[in-house]
């Protein structure tokens, strides 16, 4: 059937905005990578390859900041990840008290990064903070801690409020996944003698891989782009023990002026992601069953 | 079995916890926090940080802002990607498939990797310190996600609705808002309120582009207070409830519909 050609207009408005948004600003990043542009002046200079030599070799924060996001990335997606399935196995069944502890659980999700910070400020706070009063409650004083303001363990308590803010969600693509897995499955585990770990390695876990691809991809990318909640925070600190690098392109960026050189840091944060997406949908791919 | 319940009850005390403390941090003074942090108010609950907050800032004023930029930008992106959904679904051919993969590129692209060359163009185009602004960005940046879901939802829908409706004369723009509209609502409100909470929750697009406090919104506005009441955690939770009200009221509400479509959101972006 022939289509009127006035199915062109539909796209006008929604590709105009983003081309202009969104296509253009990433397709600039890419030029000013190449420039010593300052973002303030009208002049700047092609500068070669040299910002990202300088990205590779010559910036030690740069380095430090990889090995962070890859330090919070890491025990976010493992801890999550376990917290959200064990939880999602417990409460899979839709009873009345689930589906609360459900919903419960999902909470933190809705609330704003910042007020998050603020929530778990008070919480790791050194003098009055929850966390040290309960430590003390218990007798186990010797572990309160400046839990944001030590430099070891600092992007640690970070992850740990990133766990709290978004395992809720994590664990509701779980349930989605684990309902969707026929209950005749289980009855014929049963009939053939399978223990319950059997049940779960032969039946659950090959069913529920796409469930979890889903959930490390996106927790993985989720932990590169946590820029509100660093930077409301901690701000990178102390002693750039913290930065990831979304808040390091905008330390570069307005607080030392060197748009081309935090150009170039986006380029190699877009590179990053396309990585783990590439790799992440890959594995999609290749881990579907069926029975 | 007995370990089961207790884990339920820790997690759960671990997200409730943190929660009371807020509300009840918020109806106390300063002194009384130092004092006892985790403890009741002495003297019942006091609702002055409440008028504080109103006093000292133009609170009101932030949640209109946000309220602004929330509603244009949720009920634009969903026009628009609806638009562009459509058309994709009703051409069916490989311009419709490019242009698909044209978008759905942007889902890859996290908004922080183009903040520095964005800040420049809204720069160049007179549009920092507008709500305007905000707006236009946050349709772009969002227009990627629900382009996917809302194009995966309408490619479901069965065809001949579509081609009854040509044969009885109907032109594009009254099968785009008499057929593919109406049927694809479970898609858009789900869309809805996952661009809600986005939107709503946002503060990367006003920490580049707003520095006037006329078009501030709540979480920008929150995490100056940060700086102005350092550890004033009475203030600061008292604006975290204002500030958080809208979406906890809705969530209490509209629970099932904020599971699916943050869900949907998840399992699609």
């Amino acid at each position: 059937m022939k289509i009127s050609k006035s199915i062109y207009w539909f796209f006008l408005p929604g590709l105009v905005l983003y081309s202009l948004f969104f296509l253009y600003p990433t397709f600039s990043a890419l030029f000013y990578s190449f420039t010593d542009w300052d973002g303030l002046s009208t002049a700047f200079q092609f500068v070669g390859i040299d910002n990202y030599t300088r990205a590779f070799t010559g910036d030690s924060i740069f380095q430090k900041t990889i090995g962070n996001n890859l330090k919070f990335m890491l025990t976010v997606v493992v801890f999550q990840t376990l917290v959200a399935l064990a939880f999602a196995l417990i409460v899979i069944k839709n009873t009345k008290t689930n589906v609360f502890l459900r919903a419960l659980y999902f909470f933190p999700t809705i609330l704003s990064s910042v007020s998050v910070a603020f929530i778990w400020a008070f919480i790791y706070d050194p003098s009055m903070g929850i966390l040290n009063q309960v430590l003390q409650l218990v007798g186990l004083d010797f572990l309160a801690q400046n839990w944001l303001g030590n430099a070891n363990i600092a992007i640690y308590s970070l992850a740990i409020t990133q766990i709290w803010f978004h395992a809720g969600q994590m664990l509701i693509i779980f349930v989605a996944g684990l309902q969707a897995i026929p209950e005749e499955l289980y009855e014929v585990a049963k009939i053939e003698g399978a223990s319950k770990w059997q049940a779960f390695r032969s039946v659950t876990w090959p069913l529920l891989a796409p469930s979890a691809t889903i959930v490390v991809a996106y927790t993985t990318i989720q932990s590169f782009k946590a820029f509100d909640l660093v930077f409301a925070m901690t701000g990178g600190g102390p002693n750039n023990s913290t930065e990831i690098i979304a808040t390091y392109i905008y330390d570069v960026a307005f607080k030392s002026y060197q748009f081309g050189y935090a150009s170039s840091i986006s380029v190699i944060f877009m590179v990053i992601i396309a990585l783990i997406t590439y790799l992440q949908f890959k594995a999609l791919r290749s881990d579907r069953v069926s029975y | 079995m007995l370990f089961r319940k207790f884990s339920l009850l820790i997690y759960a005390l671990l997200i409730l916890i943190p929660l009371v403390v807020v509300l009840l941090t918020s109806v106390k003074t300063l002194q009384e926090t130092f004092r006892d942090p985790l403890g009741l108010p002495d003297g019942g609950f006091k609702f002055d940080n409440y008028v504080a907050i109103f006093q000292e800032q133009t609170m009101a004023g932030y949640f209109l802002n946000s309220t602004i930029v929330t509603l244009f930008s949720v009920s634009l992106t969903l026009l628009l990607a609806a638009m562009v959904a459509f058309g994709i679904t009703r051409m069916n051919n490989w311009v419709g498939n490019v242009l698909f993969g044209v978008f759905t590129l942007g889902m890859m692209v996290p908004a922080q990797v183009i903040m520095v060359p964005l800040y420049s163009l809204m720069l160049d185009l007179g549009l920092t310190n507008s709500l305007l602004g905000l707006i236009l960005v946050n349709i772009s940046s969002t227009l990627p996600i629900a382009v996917f879901i809302l194009t995966g939802f309408m490619k479901t829908l069965p065809k001949e609705l579509f081609e009854a409706s040509t044969i009885d004369g109907a032109g594009n723009w009254k099968m785009f808002t008499k057929v593919a509209i109406p049927l694809s609502l479970p898609s858009l409100s789900a869309t809805a309120i996952f661009l809600f909470v986005m939107h709503w929750n946002d503060l990367l697009y006003p920490l580049l582009f707003i520095t006037d406090n006329a078009y501030k919104t709540l979480p920008l506005a929150l995490l100056e207070f940060q700086g102005q009441y350092s550890t004033n955690y009475p203030m600061l939770f008292t604006g975290v409830i204002i500030a958080s009200a809208p979406m906890v009221i809705a969530y209490v509400f509209l629970q099932r519909y904020f599971v699916a479509g943050i869900t949907a959101g998840a399992v699609k972006g």
